[in-house]
């Protein structure tokens, strides 16, 4: 994680619990929890000098977001299972703790104990390669995922912009993976993915930059701070509907789910990309397609849904109970009910995410690449104009 | 030297060395595809030396148009075409290669010329951090608009060349050389197979009792 580090003013307060930094936390609460300045007087307390707390510091928030991936990938694949069953009229997992909740942990353990094999005749050093350039991308855009006002990795000042940066490089890991296992059905896949995710990266940087127009900031604090004011009313869905359905359609296809799983079709090609892998470097691929969706149901909550934003005014609430919004037991309740708003919205849209899979058929490559170039583009180009003419004619409503 | 600073002089020795090593093997190996993903690596190391200068836009940019759309385009042309085919030997295949290996070195000296002959204002001015966005934002839409402009010109022709090479059934003759286009390139309308035969044999399914 070189970017965090490289960033001057990083404001590394990760979605901790509040416990964490002890008592002290509390007593400097003015923008919100620092936890980072707390930590820092703890361990200088104990003899450390500011530069090497800092250091100290910088891991925790990184390895916290990325156990936090990975618990949530963890869920989602029992949500996967359990709903997919539902939807089929099954009882999915079951035996596996209670309700099968640690299916997806023996799925993980099993994939961990497997014989990890290279094909004889593939390129060893880009099959290796191709996985984790896959995943590292995807990890490293968990940076921008606000869960709270300060509870956040870095506020980048580039912020949604980053995201959409980093996930074009995942095409080059699958092109690469594609190539490397020199098979036809993996190249065929691994060309598909690079194709598919070129074509819906640009009407969804159009959706997300028409939000971007209207909170006058690339950054994902700003954004969801712009919708904040009169709860469920003032989120961007209201504002961008139509912007919403295409982030939404696009980053499903971004993320190679159905309807959109060409790439890794098997009635057509085996696998795709993936044919030829097996063990850690499969589960790789299966960890960041899983992590994109989480990140992506994450990114359309911060976009569209408000992000941390409780539907009624934590503002008005406290006043109606007559309580101070910057006493420090209110924070903690706040930063509390920031991070479980944040994830349940995102949950909700991997619900529906679920649920679209069962539902809908696959499209074909065509009606895919159709779809994408001649009426997710053009909708997305209208969508831009009319909120730009919109930001002009209301700039109250809109975004002065 | 503090830790911050040591540390963003340690990224920047690993991200010149892979920027030079990266721009050799572009260069220099044989494999085609090995170059293709080299490029892609040089192109990510210069965004993280943008990204020690403080530029993040830039960095991000640079992410978003070199990696991932130039470096994929390029692996792309190179995978839709990857024969396995023994190219022809090339008559003088040493003489060429010192011949343009001895041009890139003289322009490398001449770059090395500007650079240490050129007064360089150390320390430069104070980089503009996270206000660059705004800024690029004013110099793309005033005294660089033009040029801006030009470049999107530039990239419409491009497209229009592309339908045009890809669209030949639209005309008769190649418009290049002037011969007649392959007739088995131009998509066909077909009738749909599967509706035709359900239309003639349509299997009447007997209802089970």
């Amino acid at each position: 994680m070189v970017i965090a580090s490289a960033f001057p003013p990083a404001l590394p307060l990760a979605p901790a619990l509040p416990g964490l930094g002890g008592g002290s936390s509390l007593a400097v609460v003015s923008p919100g929890l620092d936890l980072e300045s707390s930590f820092s007087s703890l361990l200088e307390g104990l003899g450390l000098t500011p530069a090497v707390a800092h250091l100290v510091w910088l891991p925790l928030p990184m390895l916290l977001v990325l156990v936090a991936a990975v618990v949530g990938v963890l869920v989602t694949v029992w949500l996967e299972r359990k709903i997919s069953a539902a939807v089929q009229q099954r009882i999915g997992p079951e035996y596996a703790g209670a309700l099968g909740v640690l299916q997806p942990l023996a799925d993980g353990l099993k994939l961990l104990f497997k014989e990890d094999i290279i094909p004889a005749r593939a390129d060893g050093l880009l099959f290796t390669l191709g996985p984790i350039l896959v995943v590292v991308p995807v990890i490293l855009s968990w940076l921008v995922v606000p869960f709270g006002q300060n509870l956040l990795i870095s506020n980048v000042g580039v912020g949604i912009f980053l995201w959409i940066a980093l996930s074009s490089i995942q095409p080059i890991g699958l092109l690469m993976s594609g190539y490397a296992s020199n098979n036809k059905y993996s190249l065929l896949g691994g060309l598909r993915a690079a194709a598919q995710s070129i074509s819906y990266e640009i009407p969804l940087a159009l959706a997300v930059l028409a939000v971007v127009m209207m909170s006058n900031s690339l950054s994902t604090v700003d954004i969801v701070n712009q919708q904040t004011g009169a709860g469920i009313l003032s989120w961007n869905i209201w504002r961008q509907p139509v912007g919403f359905l295409i982030f939404w359609i696009c980053a499903l296809a971004e993320c190679e789910r159905l309807p959109f799983d060409l790439p890794e079709a098997e009635e057509e090609l085996v696998a795709g990309y993936q044919t030829e892998y097996a063990g850690m470097k499969f589960a790789l691929f299966y960890l960041g397609s899983y992590i994109n969706l989480v990140l992506s149901a994450l990114l359309v909550s911060v976009l569209y849904l408000g992000g941390w934003g409780f539907p009624v005014p934590v503002e008005w609430l406290a006043g109606a109970l007559g309580q101070s919004v910057d006493a420090p037991v209110v924070q903690v309740i706040t930063g509390s009910l920031g991070i479980v708003m944040t994830v349940l919205k995102a949950y909700l849209l991997v619900f529906f995410a679920i649920l679209l899979r069962w539902s809908v058929p696959r499209v074909r490559i065509d009606q895919l690449l159709n779809l994408g170039w001649k009426f997710l583009l053009p909708i997305a180009l209208v969508n831009l104009l009319v909120t730009a003419a919109l930001k002009l004619a209301f700039p109250g409503v809109f975004g002065g | 030297m503090s830790i911050a600073d040591s540390t963003q002089f340690l990224c920047f020795l690993a991200l010149s060395a892979a920027v030079l090593l990266g721009a050799l093997g572009v260069v220099l190996l044989p494999n085609i595809v090995y170059s293709a993903f080299l490029l892609g690596g040089v192109f990510l190391a210069v965004a993280g030396l943008y990204l020690l200068l403080n530029a993040s836009f830039v960095a991000a940019a640079q992410m978003m148009i070199y990696v991932g759309a130039v470096n994929v385009l390029i692996l792309f042309a190179i995978m839709l075409v990857n024969k396995k085919e023994t190219l022809a030997a090339i008559p003088g295949l040493a003489l060429r290669r010192i011949l343009s290996g001895a041009v890139c070195a003289g322009l490398l000296g001449l770059l090395l010329r500007v650079d240490f002959t050129t007064p360089w204002a150390l320390p430069g001015p104070a980089s503009v951090g996270e206000g660059a966005t705004i800024r690029i934002g004013e110099h793309l839409f005033s005294d660089y608009l033009l040029p801006f402009e030009l470049a999107s010109v530039l990239l419409l022709m491009a497209m229009i060349g592309a339908i045009v090479l890809a669209r030949r059934d639209v005309f008769s003759s190649d418009v290049i050389t002037g011969e007649g286009v392959d007739q088995g390139l131009i998509e066909k309308t077909r009738t749909p197979l599967l509706l035709e035969k359900n239309l003639q044999t349509q299997p009447v399914l007997e209802k089970t009792p």
